[in-house]
């Protein structure tokens, strides 16, 4: 069982969290036309590195969606970013 | 040298000094026609159906560990096509028919046991959607039985058929071909075949990189040297993404641990496999008397293949909930697959956008059952470098053009 | 003396004997045996049959390292199968049958297969039993394997406990290492938590002849005890650890005793201490398999810890310096030992169905117990769990515990440190994290390994009868990495997952191929380190506690009214009242009106200065052109197209909406809000807040629903209130959120009021409803009202592939100019395909019967039939008299008036494309009033 730092509850288990993709992923600007392959690109394409990765994550019962750094290999945990700009 | 009764009868009288190596264990060349990477199921059968059926020259599998070593050698074993799709019934049929005949074809006792397989439903909506199954996949040609309760029942009576059940049986789609197979078996039997007809099966082998030149794929770097070849297959299963990114492709794929249990052995408790789509949970026994159980993906996406106590705690709970007298017995081992999932839970088989390089891949859950086909349609691939009609619809283009295959979107049917 | 009981020593008590039964005769054991200990000491040779050549076994170790003795357990109405003799503690009463034997574990009729292993060498089942078929040879062999019997009778209050712990550090490991270990942390200031498998703490102390520190060991044990606690440690005895997993968490489990779940601790430990000693490798000889020979180490527990002296005429066949000490501790306890140097020559076990002695070097020395060592192997098994590597140590001839795991350190006889000072300090300082002062072992060992070519037959594992004639086989074939060895062969797969057998199966293959053994490797350790219960891992989730159902808060008022309570999207809600009569409650809600509890309905409110753009790009739906107090239908799509959930949001005011999404995606939808905001927006300016169960809702739907409306203290002017509308009032003081909406094709409202109102509105509508007629209707009763209206069930009539195109909503995917959610999926070519299947309505000829639902329509083409769409929705509709059905059809829109043919388990009916609104498709009556 892991544990991952929720910026906002501290650590928690790991069946409270979702995961919700890999980061750094910007959504195609859909007012203009998108090609079918930047949609796809967007859409299901996934880095799905062995090592580090940096990923979003949601923790359910706070609902707080962060980055999470971690290896996806020894399962370490490297850190978390907040995705608010202004901190509460 | 065939195996046989005979065979065994005759080396029974020479204490067994006259069996023959399975498979060689030959020195890579410096070049092939075909490399195929990853010595498992689907590139073992690949060899084995390339060198049957196609005329491509010198073929090599490249392992990085012992052959069957991964995801082929820690799966659950089941072997079905109760699928939804026609796409995927055509995929899945000719896999379950290549097994059918397996065992004779390969000279090798794989142990493809049909004792079927019941997929449960515990309300009236999950009657309708199992109906919904059934009416297709016996339109798409495979055998499909919508049971009632006391049908379930007699073929099951471990299940949960008590009143305060949380997931009461209401039915089941029963498939009555489906089964288990011996997955080692598989593997072996395949390598064998592929030996004997002149692969050269190498383990210890990891691809470090993929050699490009000019945007075709032309070798590899080996732990055993550089390695060319004319044509490159990968069937890595849960590390096609890394073998991809060698060859700078990204993939629509995420890699997920995948737990798997094995009890002690107990004389015979349920012939079929069963599955809950609500508890989350399927079981079956093999023929050792070990119940052999299996769930759902991990939370987190990992290459860890190694167990985690909460997907332990969820799949087991859920199979106490369908077969509660389970609960006094012992598990005797737990492990962990790293298996590829696809947004739509279907495969890969196509090209890989380099040329030279094709892929078969994103099998997921589901791999085991897909051995022959797989194998089958990739050597068709890589012997003509295109696809067969029944691997078409499993390009990787579909996910531009937004044909995907979407079985659990379809059906309910959890891969 | 009685049987192989000494007088006095051991940890029982003779005093308080135990009658039990194995194979159906009577022994006497007394209180601390095992059911093993019993057994010996009643001097029984043969307590089981191996797997495959029904060979006679007998007891080899002591504790977890015994592949052998096996039993199915009955006691008063509990039966367990495969219970370890050696780690199951008597119990009076208890009756045990060997495993895989029949008609006892002495008799087997199937002793017989052990003439014919020629023909079942490893593997053999893999080279035949291919003609004619495999089905006709496997239910035979499917009869024949398998060890005990599963009685199917379920074990009442079979449930584990489970309880999450953390500490400094966890001691795994009882033995004088561990205690010291846990001794000098807890001292430290350290938090400690000690865990040993057996009751009593000490390990392997208790053989020991000689004191410990000064005292004698029991004394030593409980004075360590006591500091422990006195420090603040906790102590677990009985307690396995038997898996670590990610992130230092160490799994445990307790045992309460014969036919109780064991409970489940998840213990955190910032650091933890492996002291889990080491087990004694089997001999590899001929014959060596026979009842009588034993583990030496075992032997030397029996005594020490049970009273036992397993044998009186004793061997002992080993290659270490640990065996002469070991040998003047059994003479002393009065058997006639005599030891072998197992480096001298093979050794050959004599008798037929026991042992009876032992030959080597061409000499005979008759015996009735041989006591085997060819070493000790640390037990790495939880280091490995850990991602711990193993060293290969020479001078030990044992992998040892190498490069550590984060937060893990090893001590003592684990960490290969055999003797018992040098684990004493050895413990104490990497407890503490102090540097290990420098040691010297007196351990002296002459590597002992299977020495292939052999003639006669030698057991590598005992349960699953693998011999070296197996692995020389495995190797003759290239089965030679070792996870192949143990496929092929089934070496280390049996009941001891290895324990027993490993070491010495890779060593045979390592000396086959010429190869070093650290080359050649071990296979993994997978948890459990000891099977355990399947139970242990339940806890409470089982039966409704296994993903309980929400309930709502009028669940009495339904109760009380008869209704059929049932699972709908996860909740417990009524189906219907009173007797199944779906039919009066429609006619109810159509004639007068229909009271539902609409309590699950979402209740998601979106507010902040964003969040009318937000909401706009959320739906399908324009929304930013929505007027406060007014409502609207729509959908959600995920980012492929699809539709995900539909439902109505409300304007409340400028920057304030709720949405109404499906009772079963409440969650999911707000966490894909909560997802949209926090990931590409400011979420400073938009607020999300799922308040569904905040705000119990009571719908009342019909032609009578206004007059119940105007009985109700909601001071609304409920004629200008139009359809798809919103009132905020006030019932009884409280707030109260009106909406008119509808499901039904009805005039409808939904009213909802804070959870301490809800009771008191339900009565009053229903007060108010009776005398009009009305009355409560359940969720079936609404699935056939919103289906003669033709309003869809998003995941029943639609699923994975449905796009709002194919439902008749085009006009967003074809004129939305600001980005949505989905927008892009919504072009793509299979979303452009001219084949989609639409949403039409199904009839039935007169006076056919309704479809099922699940039933395929279909086309002939060139290969036979084909599925073309499948029937959602079905029903006998009360409204219009008839059967109605739903279906998704291949060009739906296309074929209106078509007759197309319906296939549902092979048989054929027809049905008339028709449109899916089969009740007043111009909405006169939802507009009524």
């Amino acid at each position: 069982m892991q544990q991952f730092p929720c910026p906002f509850c501290g650590l928690r288990n790991e069946q409270e969290f979702h995961f919700a993709g890999e980061a750094g992923k910007i959504r195609p600007d859909t007012t203009r036309k998108v090609s079918a392959a930047d949609w796809a690109d967007y859409l299901y394409t996934q880095k799905n590195t062995m090592g580090e990765v940096r990923e979003v994550w949601m923790h359910s019962p706070c609902a707080e969606i962060f980055i999470l750094r971690r290896d996806s290999v020894s399962m370490a945990v490297l850190g978390v970013e907040q995705l608010r700009k202004n901190k509460p | 040298m065939t195996y046989s009764a005979f065979s065994l009868l005759r080396e029974a009288l020479r204490n067994h000094t006259g069996w023959k190596p399975a498979w060689r264990s030959p020195k890579p060349r410096a070049e092939y026609d075909v490399i195929i990477i990853g010595g498992g199921g689907h590139g073992l059968a690949t060899a084995y159906y390339l060198a049957k059926n196609h005329n491509v020259g010198r073929i090599a599998v490249l392992e990085k560990g012992w052959l069957g070593g991964g995801n082929t050698g820690r799966n659950t074993t089941v072997i079905r096509s109760n699928y939804f799709y026609p796409e995927s019934v055509a995929l899945y049929e000719l896999s379950m028919k290549l097994y059918e005949g397996l065992s004779r074809d390969l000279n090798y006792n794989v142990m493809f046991s049909q004792r079927g397989m019941l997929i449960l439903a515990h309300s009236q909506p999950e009657m309708e959607i199992a109906a919904r199954t059934v009416n297709a996949m016996r339109l798409n040609g495979v055998d499909a039985d919508l049971l009632g309760p006391e049908d379930v029942r007699k073929r099951a009576p471990v299940l949960n058929f008590r009143d305060d059940a949380r997931y009461p049986i209401h039915g089941a789609v029963f498939q009555g071909r489906a089964g288990t197979g011996r997955h080692d078996a598989v593997a072996w039997g395949y390598a064998r075949g592929a030996d004997q007809r002149g692969v050269d099966i190498i383990q210890n082998c990891e691809v470090l990189d993929v050699i490009v030149e000019g945007g075709v794929c032309k070798g590899v770097e080996t732990s055993k040297g550089t390695i060319r070849a004319g044509r490159i297959g990968a069937a890595v299963a849960g590390h096609s993404s890394a073998l991809a990114q060698m060859a700078g492709v990204s993939l629509p794929i995420q890699s997920y641990a995948l737990q798997a249990f094995v009890s002690e052995p107990l004389k015979p408790v349920i012939d079929t496999v069963a599955f809950s789509p609500s508890a989350g949970t399927y079981f079956s026994q093999s023929d050792k008397g070990g119940l052999v159980i299996g769930g759902g993906l991990d939370r987190v996406p990992s290459y860890g293949q190694r167990g985690n106590l909460p997907m332990q705690e969820a799949v087991l709970s859920g199979l106490i909930e369908m077969a509660p007298a389970v609960a006094k017995v012992k598990l005797l081992r737990h492990w962990a697959g790293i298996v590829d999932v696809t947004p739509d839970s279907s495969p890969v088989i196509g090209p890989s956008g380099v040329d030279g390089l094709f892929l078969n891949c994103g099998w997921g859950t589901g791999g085991f059952k897909a051995i022959p086909a797989g194998g089958y349609l990739f050597a068709h691939l890589l012997a003509t470098g295109t696809h067969h009609a029944i691997s078409r619809p499993f390009d990787l283009d579909r996910f531009r053009s937004g044909y995907l295959v979407d079985e659990g979107a379809a059906s309910g049917i959890a891969h | 003396m009685s049987g192989f009981r000494i007088a006095k020593g051991g940890l029982i008590n003779r005093e308080q004997t135990l009658d039990f039964t194995f194979d159906g005769r009577k022994y006497q054991g007394v209180k601390g045996d095992t059911l093993a200990s019993a057994l010996l000491a009643n001097g029984v040779r043969i307590v089981g049959r191996s797997f495959k050549y029904h060979r006679p076994r007998g007891v080899w170790g002591v504790w977890f390292d015994d592949p052998n003795a096996i039993f199915d357990l009955t006691l008063k109405d509990v039966s367990l199968p495969n219970c370890p003799a050696t780690t199951t503690h008597l119990v009076e009463g208890m009756s045990a049958r060997a495993v895989n034997a029949y008609p006892s574990a002495q008799f087997d009729i199937k002793g017989v297969f052990d003439r014919f292993h020629r023909f079942m060498p490893a593997g053999f089942y893999y080279k035949t039993f291919k003609w004619p078929h495999w089905h006709l040879f496997e239910p035979v062999i499917r009869k024949m394997a398998g060890l005990g019997h599963l009685g199917s009778e379920i074990i009442e209050g079979y449930q584990s406990e489970q309880h999450n712990i953390r500490c400094d550090l966890l001691v795994i490991g009882g033995g004088p290492a561990g205690l010291a270990g846990a001794q000098a942390a807890a001292q430290a200031g350290q938090s400690v938590i000690l865990v040993d498998d057996h009751p009593e703490f000490g390990g392997g102390l208790y053989r020991r002849s000689k004191d410990i520190e000064g005292v004698k060991p029991a004394q030593w044990v409980a004075r360590q005890c006591r500091a422990i606690e006195a420090a603040g440690g906790r102590l677990m005895p009985a307690t396995t650890a038997f898996g670590v997993y990610d992130h230092n968490m160490v799994a445990l489990a307790q045992d309460k005793g014969f036919g109780l779940a064991p409970t489940l601790w998840r213990v955190r430990a910032k650091r933890i201490l492996m002291a889990t000693g080491a087990t004694d490798r089997p001999v590899t000889f001929a014959n060596n398999d026979r009842p009588g020979v034993m583990s030496l180490d075992g032997a030397l527990e029996y005594l020490a810890r049970y009273g036992v002296l397993v044998g009186r005429k004793i061997a002992v066949l080993s290659n270490n310096s640990f065996v002469e000490p070991a040998a003047e501790i059994l003479r002393r306890a009065g058997g006639e030992v005599r030891v072998l140097d197992a480096t001298q020559g093979q050794a050959k076990a004599l008798g037929n169905k026991v042992l009876h002695g032992v030959e080597m070097n061409g000499q005979r020395f008759d015996c009735d117990t041989l006591l085997a060592s060819s070493g000790l192997t640390p037990v790495v098994h939880l280091w490995r769990h850990a991602g711990g590597k193993l060293d290969w140590d020479e001078n030990l001839a044992a992998f040892i515990p190498g490069k550590a795991p984060d937060n893990m350190r090893a001590a003592g006889a684990a960490n290969g440190t055999f003797d018992l000072d040098n684990a004493l300090s050895e413990a104490r300082a990497k407890a503490i994290g102090a540097p290990v002062p420098k040691q010297k072992s007196t351990y002296r060992i002459t590597p002992l390994w299977p020495k292939p070519d052999a003639k006669a037959r030698q057991w590598i594992d005992f349960q699953h009868d693998v011999t070296l004639k197996d692995i020389e086989l495995a190797a003759r074939e290239n089965y030679a990495s070792v996870e192949h060895l143990k496929r092929y062969t089934t070496l280390g797969m049996a009941s001891d997952q290895g324990k027993t057998s490993n070491m010495t199966g890779l060593a045979a293959m390592a000396a086959l191929q010429g190869r070093s053994i650290p080359e050649v490797g071990t296979t993994t350790f997978r948890p459990p380190f000891v099977p355990v219960p399947i139970g242990l891992y339940g806890g409470a989730r089982r039966g409704q506690l296994f993903n309980p159902l929400k309930r709502l808060v009028l669940e009495d008022r339904h109760r009380a009214a008869g209704a059929a309570l049932g699972e709908y999207g996860g909740w417990l809600r009524p189906g219907w009242y009173g007797a199944r009569d779906i039919t009066r409650e429609v006619l109810r809600a159509r004639n007068a009106a229909g009271i539902l509890d609409a309590s699950p309905l979402g209740k998601i409110e979106v507010m902040g200065p964003d969040a009318a753009s937000f909401v706009n790009f959320i739906y399908y739906n324009t929304i930013s052109t929505l007027k406060t107090g007014c409502i609207r239908y729509g959908f959600m799509l995920t980012e492929g197209g699809i539709v995900y959930d539909d439902g109505v949001i409300a304007r409340l005011a400028d920057n304030h909406f709720v949405i109404s999404c499906s009772s079963s995606h409440v969650e999911s939808v707000t966490a894909a809000l909560e997802s949209w905001r926090q990931d590409g927006n400011d979420p400073d300016r938009i607020f999300i807040h799922d308040c569904t169960q905040n705000w119990p809702t009571v719908t009342v739907t019909g032609p009578k629903a206004r007059e119940i409306m105007a009985q109700l203290d909601l001071s609304i002017d409920l004629a200008d209130f139009p359809h798809m509308t919103w009132r905020e009032t006030r019932f009884k003081q409280a707030a109260a959120r009106v909406a008119r909406v509808s499901f039904t094709g009805d005039t409808s409202y939904e009213i909802s009021v804070p959870v301490d109102k809800v009771h008191a509105l339900w009565d009053a509508v229903i007060l108010a409803g009776k005398p009009l007629g009305a009355g409560p209707i359940g969720v079936e009763a609404l699935s056939v009202l919103r289906a003669e209206k033709g309003y869809i069930i998003v995941g029943k009539d639609t699923d994975g592939e449905v796009m709002p195109h194919d439902l008749g909503f085009a006009i967003p995917r074809a004129k939305k100019t600001a980005a949505f959610v989905g927008d892009r999926g919504l072009h793509t070519d299979n979303a452009n395909r001219e084949d989609r299947r639409q949403l039409v309505g199904l009839r039935v000829p007169d006076g056919a019967v309704a479809l099922a639902t699940g039933a395929h329509l279909v086309e002939k083409s060139a290969s036979g039939l084909h599925s073309i769409g499948v029937v959602t929705s079905s029903y006998n509709s009360p409204s219009i008299g008839q059967p109605i059905a739903l279906a998704l059809v291949e060009k739906g829109t296309e074929r209106m008036g078509e007759t197309l043919t319906i296939w549902h388990m092979d048989q054929q009916n027809t049905a008339t494309v028709v449109s899916p609104v089969f009740l007043d498709p111009k909405g006169a009556r939802l507009n009524a009033g």
